[in-house]
């Protein structure tokens, strides 16, 4: 009986993908350390459940008609010309429209609860850190110590996080899978996302967005320190000889390099960010010339942030 | 001279690309040294190449699509090696700019050059044999159509070998695909073997909404059109109101990159966001262009199989429309992380999820169609019951993407990947290969070899859920698509895992192979004379396998939904009768201006991509030329006269005899 061991195997590949979905247990969208992570860990589960109440049945069904009035089975009943019945039709109207109903409330409320744009509700002071892609790398400015790091993120537990993001290159997307939602950074463009975390350890960070060459190796580290680790850090970073002005130092920074190490800035222009994002709205390509992918364009003049006003 | 061309575009330092570029020239070679050797150059020309016969379109439609099917899988099975062995500091074989490459390349050619030809194949073969028609609307714009898609396939391929492929990702996101960032001829590729091969498919489009409305056959109304046909008007529709977004936006694009105008860059007030929104706007109607059809074929195919009507035709029709109208104010789930604000987000997940409602209501009246009825487990019924359950599975993940909450931390990862190979291999792919083997005869007059097509459906479905189950558990670990490298050793079993069921893939692919080349050498065994292999509905099976040109002598009359079904219920059963008068019958010529047409808008492309300017006049004037000579022709048409209509049917009719 060819026919009975295929639709067995069938059945057997479909269960065999529940464990696999569950292995996720104990990974970085399973475990989240943070908030925000935390809550839509219950939301894909709550989800993932709803909709399990229709995709089973519909399975076992699947499986369950196909091998009841398999050709063979004359013993079951034929009706060759049955093609309507309005109590089935009612309920496969029904069912579906009931499971989206609640989805769709779902839907709405965490689209707004957890809004990557709405602050974190905290009774500590929310901290503000600015992320930037680059060409394979990420900067970020710390406008509140004055400090700036390359591809290495410091942030106290426990502390919502007010993470601007935009772009001194293509479009990337900034996300600490650990933590929670991403956002994309976009050139001209100022995006935001909260995060909190709230356990101390460190968590691997990255671009999502396909960005080109150095894509794979866009990665950071995000400590989440003690408020006194957190400070040492920021006296570690300020002991730096390097300062990030811009646009000066900021040109040689985004010069496109991939798999770019830790470096740590003392110093920033003020307001670097909204420099970086008006240097885009002035008319010219950025504030510099992009090295190697410039060649085939004319060299875009380097601006001050004045000129950019 | 040659523009940006030299003898340094060709990549002689990459052995990958010089040892396919070496089998493709040797079997190349190979072929046309057995053609000239068969003298079969004037037979293709005539028959085929030059043919404005729906059903050999059809064909070589799929033709190509198998072909490209391999090379697209080529790209795939390089991908999920690559990833098998680049971990933790391992950088595997493929360098990013080559990996890069190959993850655009596959998505450009399975969507525009496997599954967009299948569909396309599969309606010119079917559409005007069940609408009881003796060709398209616009037999000539087909033949066009098919060229100028084919010399999209053409650019793309040479693209492996002169110079190399946009190495962006599969839509060439802006500022990425701009001058800027992306200065080589990569993307010129990109954009003009879309173009072309696009501007034939929106032909394709106007001319079957033309033919489902203007030429179904006495009797036919709307509701009683056979399923496949309506989810091909569908279809249509979809491609008429959403290729001419692509074909704009890729000219805005161009614009940028050859003019250097600042649509989409940085700068200059250019929106990269306005990119992301247009491609999409297309985008996401595409992929129902793409299954629509698909649940035309499964439904077919099951209440054939059941000897049952379908349960629930309207509703289905009605589902079908619904989706097509949704399939319009979607696009937004595909970036719900750009940013917009929460009211955005949430309308666009919940008109999203409120597409799983038709589909649900879809998947249980196919359910319903088997309950009581008699279901013969064929390969295109093992294909469908694989695609019910697996495009389920595919569906719910789709659900979780919609809701923008979970789609902030599955965004971008292998989740994404895992999701909509779950719904296009599960759905389009199941759907096409089901389409394949259960029309096969009636385009050759033979069947398939079942063991061979069982033998693929088994290797696809535990390849697919080997290969894409592993992506989805990586994906809540934090692993992102288009990764050339990771650092995670950890994830390196899972990886394999995957690679391994892309080898499964193979070898249902390699079962395809082998099940065409099993049944053309038992086509005597296989032969169905009767012109209705399955004792199946519609009016495709009425006439003869294959059908003559003008697929049918007497344009049938129709006076239900499954008519052939209820010709074969009258009393005494439907009975092939050699008809005692015959009519002349009016039928369109074949064309040499389609290829020509074709040939010229691949110089143009060409030409175009290595800013060669004289020969860019060449492939253009060449294109109007052709077009003019076209259309100052007034010769494009004949009959057929009766005696030989008369004489074809004579000798089906022998055939029946002989059998019977």
């Amino acid at each position: 009986m060819r026919k009975r061991n295929s639709l067995k195997y069938l059945s057997v590949m479909t269960w065999l993908t529940v464990p696999l979905l569950l292995s996720g247990c104990g990974s970085a969208l399973m475990d989240p350390s943070g908030p925000v992570g935390q809550g839509l860990k219950s939301l894909i589960i709550t989800a993932f459940g709803l909709m399990l109440i229709v995709v089973i049945p519909v399975i076992v069904m699947t499986i369950l008609f196909a091998w009841k009035y398999r050709g063979t089975n004359l013993a079951a009943k034929y009706t060759p010309n049955w093609e309507h019945s309005n109590v089935i039709e009612l309920f496969v109207w029904a069912i579906p429209c009931v499971i989206i109903l609640f989805l769709g409330i779902l839907t709405w409320q965490t689209s707004h609860s957890y809004d990557p744009h709405k602050p974190i509700a905290s009774a500590d002071e929310t901290m503000t850190i600015d992320a930037i892609s680059l060409d394979w790398k990420w900067l970020f400015i710390y406008p509140e110590q004055g400090i700036a790091t390359v591809n290495e993120l410091a942030m106290p537990v426990n502390t919502p996080v007010h993470f601007r993001v935009t772009s001194g290159t293509v479009m990337n997307s900034f996300m600490i899978p650990n933590l929670g939602s991403q956002i994309y950074a976009m050139a001209g463009m100022n995006n935001d996302v909260y995060l909190e975390g709230s356990e101390i350890g460190t968590f691997r960070g990255r671009s999502t967005h396909y960005s080109g060459e150095g894509f794979s190796e866009m990665l950071f580290d995000a400590h989440v320190t003690s408020q006194a680790d957190f400070q040492a850090w920021v006296d570690k970073v300020k002991q730096s000889p390097d300062t990030m002005m811009f646009p000066d130092d900021y040109n040689k920074l985004a010069q496109p390099t991939i798999g770019a190490p830790v470096q740590y800035f003392s110093q920033v222009s003020p307001d670097f960010y909204g420099d970086l994002i008006r240097s885009y709205k002035s008319g010219h390509g950025g504030p510099q010339s992009h090295g190697e992918h410039n060649q085939a364009q004319e060299p875009s003049m380097p601006m001050s942030a004045q000129a950019a006003e | 001279m040659f523009g940006k061309l030299s003898l340094d575009s060709i990549p002689y330092h990459e052995p990958i690309i010089m040892v396919t570029a070496t089998v493709i020239g040797i079997v190349g070679a190979l072929v046309v040294g057995l053609i000239t050797y068969y003298r079969k150059w004037g037979y293709l020309w005539r028959d085929w190449i030059t043919s404005i016969d729906h059903k050999k379109i059809g064909i070589m439609y799929f033709l190509v699509a198998l072909v490209m099917l391999v090379r697209g899988f080529a790209d795939a099975i390089m991908m999920r090696t690559q990833q098998a062995i680049a971990a933790g500091g391992a950088e595997g074989y493929l360098p990013p700019h080559h990996y890069d490459q190959i993850f655009t390349a596959h998505g450009v050619i399975m969507i525009f050059f496997v599954a967009m030809p299948m569909v396309i194949g599969l309606m010119n073969l079917v559409v005007p044999l069940q609408i009881g028609a003796r060709d398209v609307a616009f037999p000539f714009m087909n033949n066009v159509s098919f060229w100028l898609f084919a010399a999209g396939v053409i650019l793309v391929n040479i693209s492996l070998v002169v110079g190399e492929f946009a190495k962006t990702g599969w839509l060439a996101y802006a500022p990425l695909s701009e001058l800027q960032y992306s200065p080589d001829v990569g993307v010129d590729y990109w954009i003009w073997s879309l173009q072309i091969s696009g501007i034939g498919t929106t032909l394709t489009g106007i001319n079957f909404f033309v033919t489902i409305l203007k030429m179904r056959t006495k009797g036919m109304t709307l509701f009683r059109m056979p399923i496949f046909t309506w989810t091909a008007l569908c279809t249509n529709v979809l491609i008429i109101l959403s290729f001419p977004i692509l074909t704009a936006t890729i000219a805005l694009l161009t614009l940028d990159r050859y003019l250097g105008m600042h649509f989409f860059t940085n700068d200059m007030g250019g929106s990269q966001m306005m990119y992301v929104n247009l491609i999409w706007a297309w985008g996401h109607p595409e992929v129902y262009i793409l299954i629509l059809p698909a649940f035309g074929v499964f439904s077919e195919v099951i209440s054939t199989f059941t000897k049952k009507r379908l349960f629930g035709y309207k509703t289905m029709v009605w589902a079908t429309v619904a989706i097509t109208f949704l399939s319009f104010i979607v696009w937004l789930h595909h970036f719900f992380t750009m940013g917009a604000g929460a009211n955005v987000n949430a309308f666009f997940g919940i008109t999203t999820m409120i597409i799983a409602i038709p589909t649900g209501v879809k998947i249980f009246n196919w359910l319903f169609t088997m309950y009581r009825g008699r279901l013969e487990f064929t390969t295109p019924v093992l294909w469908t019951i694989g695609f019910i359950i697996t495009f389920t599975l595919g569906g719910m993940t789709g659900v979780m993407l919609a809701v923008p909450g979970a789609n902030f931390v599955l965004h971008n990862s292998l989740f994404v990947i895992a999701h909509f190979h779950n719904v296009i291999i599960g759905g389009v792919v199941f759907g096409m290969l089901a389409g394949f083997t259960y029309w096969f005869p009636k385009a050759f007059g033979f069947t398939l070899s079942e063991k061979w097509g069982k033998r693929s459906f088994w290797c696809w479905l535990v390849g697919f859920y080997m290969a894409f189950m592993p992506l989805y558990a990586l994906s809540f670990f934090g692993a992102m698509r288009r990764m050339q490298s990771y650092e995670q050793t950890e994830w390196q079993p899972l990886m394999i895992v995957a690679w391994v069921g892309a080898v499964i893939i193979a070898l249902g692919i390699a079962c395809i192979v082998i099940q065409l080349v099993v049944s053309i050498r038992d086509r005597e065994k296989n032969r169905d004379v009767t012109g209705d292999p399955w004792d199946a509905r519609t009016l495709e099976w009425s006439t003869s396998s294959p059908p003559p040109n003008y697929n049918f002598a007497h344009l049938p009359e129709v006076h239900s939904i499954d008519s052939y079904w209820e010709m074969k219920q009258q009393p005494g059963g439907f009975k092939r009768e050699l008809s005692t008068h015959f009519e002349d019958v009016h039928m369109p010529k074949n064309t040499n201006e389609g290829p020509i047409l074709g040939l010229f808008s691949l110089i143009f492309g060409f030409a175009l991509v290595w800013h060669i300017w004289w020969l860019v006049a060449v492939g253009a004037i060449g294109m109007f030329v052709t077009f003019m000579v076209r259309i100052h022709n007034d010769d494009v048409d004949y009959h057929i006269p009766a005696a030989e209509v008369e004489k074809t049917e004579r000798e089906y009719h022998k055939r029946l005899e002989m059998q019977a």
